[in-house]
């Protein structure tokens, strides 16, 4: 008709075509997304990690003199007691991304609706798949990622510390460097967070599903059917095979993943305890992964029918 | 090609019949003007039209089926559904930055060109924005997306008179301009009277009117009975009554102007007294005696 009728759509594809695909995009800008709304992604692992680094610098009291007598032990004890905190550290950041990440999940596909902002989101051309799939992502993927980057940061922190400490006390950091290594114990924390991660996606799946599905009260529909379950279980059967189940997806993940040595309970020594292999071998990882897209697929779908409650 | 074409559009919720076969032909570059009572199925039309509900019949917006595919649709359409939609923990800044990545046809400059206008500051949050500059923030946004069609369901409720003044000023001049098209639902009506082209009566799930702005220009007229001329005017078959100031004003549907003239004092109606008299007093019924309106409206669901 005229030029500016002809020139819109032109320059609208011109743009479409500098900004690659739509799909990736849309998908990057939406976990952003996720993390511009749900800062405790990050914060409460910070947070932690601050409350660690306190306590473990009040722990350092007497360190050096402590560390003298420790060098004195065997091998394998001075190696626990000089390892101990940072194990501490890493597993209880561990403990906070799945709970941070448990929230968040039964969160995620309640609050849009809650707040009504779901007719805004809805307004532009995301697609469900691209919503429900970036936050699915931020369990399965961003999480492990800000966990892992804050246990090392903090883990270096607590060896930076514990060095200056020594050196001022005229005892050499050299054990502290020799017992925690920083760079196997990276590779060995990225594989069991990818492992953690891909054995709790059922739970993430589950809890993302009743996100859409309920009016109120996302936390009791996410737990209350499961307890209702092995109850009703014990009762009729006096059995507890659910309960087992659910326990086991929480922590069954362990005996798989790693090889545990006799010795040392559950420490980790040497790369030959990862057991990749066998833990994608495992039944219960594709089974909980089978769960986990099922739930997934579903809230996609359901998505669709959600409006504002 | 039409912007929108719906064919016996239904939508039923368990035994409520939220729309009962609508047929609906807008063409690009129109406003049309959605009226009608609370629960009339205006809002169940536009989900519909913007692929956030299912329903049974024929639809098609801008040739997509939009519960099929409404991301696809939404590069091309644009909807403010409600007030305060947007949500309220984000950064002004962020919003932009989202809606600039996620949208191929949005022009960020723009919006900031709206914003600048305003008195909102890019790194507020929403929360701590008024109601009215959320709808200043929303309608910017909307406005910067280079959309064919633009859905606003209740855009300015609750909004105060300046805001809803603007709001409609900003989307005529700065946005509107014959190739898009505009639908909207308010009840609101008289701030929309000047601005739509066409108008469109909905209640229970059925349209009972639907003309363009000149038609109801030249098919409706009302008069300012003259007192002893009351009696003539009636045989006219008026379509509604009303008393003002001790004199009557009766509504004509497709009655000779000048006829009307001679009568009295002839004017143009407004939509709001269209409405009126449309939903009081059905064809059907004796003109002029206006039903009282829980007969129509509170009517069994």
């Amino acid at each position: 008709m005229n030029t500016i009728a002809n020139g819109a759509p032109e320059a609208a594809r011109v743009r479409e075509l500098r900004y690659g695909g739509p799909a990736t995009l849309s998908f990057y800008w939406s976990v952003r997304r996720e993390l511009w709304e749900n800062r405790s992604i990050y914060i409460a692992p910070l947070i932690v990690a601050a409350v660690e680094l306190f306590g473990f610098v009040i722990s350092t009291v007497g360190l050096p003199e402590r560390r003298r007598a420790v060098l004195l032990l065997d091998p394998a004890k001075t190696r626990s007691a000089i390892e101990a905190p940072y194990d501490i550290a890493a597993v209880m950041l561990i403990l906070t991304a799945f709970v941070v990440g448990l929230f968040y999940c039964l969160d995620a596909l309640y609050g849009e609706r809650r707040e009504r902002s779901i007719l805004f989101w809805k307004s532009l051309p995301v697609s469900d798949r691209t919503t429900v799939l970036s936050k699915t992502s931020v369990p399965l993927l961003v999480l492990p990622l800000v966990t892992f980057t804050v246990i090392v940061a903090t883990q270096v922190v607590m060896m930076l510390w514990t060095s200056v400490l020594l050196i001022t006390h005229g005892i050499s950091p050299g054990s502290t460097w020799t017992y925690v290594p920083l760079i196997q114990n990276s590779f060995v924390l990225l594989y069991g967070l990818a492992a953690i991660a891909l054995w709790h996606a059922p739970i993430y799946g589950w809890a993302l599903l009743v996100s859409g599905l309920v009016r109120r009260a996302t936390f009791l529909w996410a737990v209350l059917p499961l307890i209702a379950t092995a109850v009703f279980e014990k009762i009729t059967f006096n059995t507890s095979h659910f309960g087992e189940l659910l326990k086991d997806r929480l922590l069954g993940f362990a005996p798989d993943a790693f090889a545990f040595g006799a010795h040392r309970g559950v420490a980790i020594d040497s790369l030959i305890q990862l057991t990749p292999v066998r833990y994608l071998s495992t039944p219960g990882l594709w089974l909980g992964l089978l769960f986990a897209a099922i739930c997934v697929v579903l809230a996609i779908r359901l998505r669709r029918y959600r409006g504002p409650l | 090609m039409a912007c929108i074409e719906a064919r016996d559009l239904r939508k039923t919720f368990g035994t409520t019949v939220a729309l009962d076969g609508i047929n609906l032909r807008v063409e690009e570059g129109r406003i049309l003007g959605i009226i009608g009572p609370n629960g009339a199925g205006k809002t169940t039309a536009l989900n519909a039209i913007l692929g956030l509900t299912s329903y049974q019949g024929e639809l098609k917006v801008l040739g997509h089926d939009p519960w099929g595919a409404r991301n696809l649709l939404m590069r091309d359409v644009s909807f403010i559904a409600d007030v305060a939609v947007l949500p309220r923990w984000i950064r002004v800044s962020h919003l932009l930055d989202y809606v600039a990545g996620v949208h191929p046809r949005f022009d960020r400059a723009k919006a900031e060109n709206f914003l600048a206008r305003t008195t909102i500051k890019r790194t507020s949050k929403v929360r701590e924005l008024s109601k009215g500059m959320v709808a200043q923030l929303h309608l910017a946004v909307v406005m910067a997306i280079d959309a064919r069609l633009l859905v606003l369901d209740e855009p300015t409720l609750g909004l105060d008179i300046l805001y809803r003044k603007q709001f409609y000023g900003c989307l005529l001049n700065d946005y509107f301009d014959r190739s898009r098209t505009i639908v909207v639902t308010t009840h609101q009506v008289e701030e929309v009277q000047d601005v739509l082209t066409d108008l469109m009566f909905i209640d229970r799930g059925r349209i009972v009117l639907q003309c363009s702005m000149e038609e109801f220009e030249s098919r409706y007229i009302e008069v300012l009975v003259n007192p002893g001329q009351l009696a003539a005017a009636h045989a006219l078959k008026p379509i509604h009554e009303r008393p003002v100031f001790g004199r009557t004003v009766l509504l004509f549907d497709g009655v000779d102007r000048d006829q009307l003239a001679a009568l009295g004092d002839v004017r143009r109606p407004s939509i709001a007294d269209l409405f009126v008299a449309v939903m009081s007093a059905p064809s059907s019924r004796c003109p002029g005696t206006p039903a009282p309106q829980a007969d129509e409206i509170g009517a069994p669901k």
